[in-house]
């Protein structure tokens, strides 16, 4: 018998470049993407607030800033609000803390990611993009632990390649890729027959 | 690891148990994502590796538990923070203050006291201060005590005078403390009608009748079960009519108390009861 995608949710994080990095890869899914999307991209703590617009022009998805016990829904893309950290409970709705930088980021995408592992567990799909921090490696080490899985902007296409470097010595990832092939195979991975 | 996670949960509510049997502090309503993090932050920083550890120490070692206390909620907080709240309170909740024969007002979750002396200030400038009797409360005993010193760090001051003039300030900020080398202490005139004490809001109860609540930054880190309690405590604790001001990424919108309130400003998180007789 055929299951469908095991994945319930894909967790993304970028820093410098990632405005860039996300158009591209959220512009080649469509309205109907099966899987809810929760991005952190640092910013400035009083800029940022014009993301979702940026993104959402070029994107088919419906973007949004994430509210505080909003439920998580598929066909939606969730942004952190600047100078928040953005946490998932296991209930699947978000919560914001003020707690300190972690990394010197709020938001963190260590703090996104571990508290995703928490909510999603082995149903989960963690991204790290372009960045020149170190922000998001034990998080995605966490994800790939518990059973996740693991994709990597390839540093060679990144504007800054610390990040995508640092998310690759810390753990195995499953996918490597060039930036303008993500989206597509994202693409591929939910919609993909498990047998 | 899927077996570690539901462990983790496990030794997590565990630890949480044994703060609320022992101590009365009731974590159990937190949002969890967070407070596992703080835990989780406490142990790296006291060097511990497991949750039992912890559990016992804080069971066995009351000092312990007093930092692991100072962790566990979030402390951050500034003078006028979000100036274009206070500028939209004087805008529009002060012309009905001025109305009242006295108020009373609670600052609940005050923490160490920054919102409260500037909410002293804007009342004194609006000449409400003298008719108005203000409670601060938070469960943080530490906190609190910082709340009555009234004394902080002169390297925040550069912030706080700016959300002061943006905030729509009358006087000179500088009017309302004494600056000794590297701090400064709120004038005393500002603390005359202000009552610090302890209130819990998972456990505690209603609090007399006020015309205005403040509770700001702090409903963010319960779960849904818990705002309600606390929403369901504002709103007996106000008159109708009375004002509620919570932070900006808190709403009562997601709440079973929302039919309740009215917006007054939306954007900054300010309602009014509106019972209809
Ligand atoms: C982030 S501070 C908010 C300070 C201030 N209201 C502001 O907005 O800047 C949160 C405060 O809520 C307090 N708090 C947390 N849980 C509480 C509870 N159950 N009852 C009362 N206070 C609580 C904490 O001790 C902390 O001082």
């Amino acid at each position: 018998m055929q299951r469908k995608s095991p994945y319930k949710a894909i967790v993304i994080g970028s820093s410098a470049g990632g405005i860039n990095a996300l158009t591209k890869v959220l512009s080649v899914l469509p309205a109907d993407f099966p899987l809810p999307i929760v991005i952190v991209q640092h910013l400035h703590p009083e800029s940022g607030h014009h993301l979702p617009h940026i993104l959402g022009t070029k994107s088919a998805l419906k973007i949004k800033q994430a509210d505080e016990k909003e439920l998580i829904k598929k066909g939606w893309v969730y942004l952190a609000p600047p100078n928040y950290h953005l946490l998932i409970e296991e209930d699947f709705t978000f919560s914001l803390s003020l707690e300190s930088p972690v990394n010197y980021s709020r938001p963190s995408i260590d703090v996104l990611f571990e508290s995703a592992v928490y909510a999603y567990r082995q149903h989960l799909i963690g991204i790290i993009l372009t960045g020149a921090n170190h922000d998001g490696s034990l998080g995605l080490k966490k994800i790939k632990e518990t059973g996740g899985f693991t994709i990597v902007q390839d540093p060679k296409t990144a504007e800054a390649d610390a990040m995508p470097k640092a998310a690759i010595e810390a753990t195995t990832i499953d996918k490597i890729l060039p930036l303008q092939d993500i989206g597509l195979y994202l693409l591929q991975l939910v919609n993909r027959k498990y047998n | 690891m899927l077996d570690d996670i539901d462990n983790q949960n496990i030794e997590l509510q565990l630890l949480l148990q044994a703060i609320y049997l022992k101590y009365g502090y009731d974590f159990r309503n937190y949002a969890k994502a967070s407070v596992r993090r703080r835990v989780e932050h406490f142990m790296k920083k006291e060097n511990l590796n497991s949750f039992a550890e912890t559990q016992h120490k804080i069971l066995y070692e009351v000092n312990f538990f007093d930092r692991l206390l100072l962790d566990l909620s979030v402390n951050v907080t500034e003078m006028f923070r979000d100036p274009n709240f206070y500028r939209s309170f004087r805008q529009n909740v002060v012309p009905f203050l001025k109305k009242q024969p006295f108020l009373k007002i609670w600052h609940a979750g005050c923490a160490s006291g920054e919102e409260v002396y500037s909410m002293a200030i804007l009342l004194k400038e609006e000449g409400l201060y003298n008719k108005s009797q203000i409670y601060a409360t938070d469960m943080n005993q530490v906190i609190l005590n910082q709340a009555k010193e009234g004394i902080y760090l002169i390297n925040r001051l550069k912030l706080y005078t700016e959300n002061y003039q943006k905030a729509g300030g009358k006087e000179s900020f500088s009017d309302y403390y004494i600056a000794h080398y590297d701090h400064v202490v709120m004038n005393k005139s500002l603390k005359e009608n202000i009552l610090f004490s302890d209130h819990n809001l998972a456990t505690d109860g209603v609090f007399g009748e006020m015309h205005v609540i403040f509770c700001r930054n702090v409903l963010i880190y319960f779960n849904r079960d818990l705002q309600n309690r606390a929403l369901g405590l504002f709103n007996d604790s106000l008159i109708n009519h009375g004002i509620l001001c919570l932070g900006s990424k808190e709403s009562i919108r997601f709440s079973e108390h929302s039919n309740i309130f009215v917006d007054v400003d939306k954007d900054e998180k300010i309602y009014a009861k509106e019972i209809s007789l």
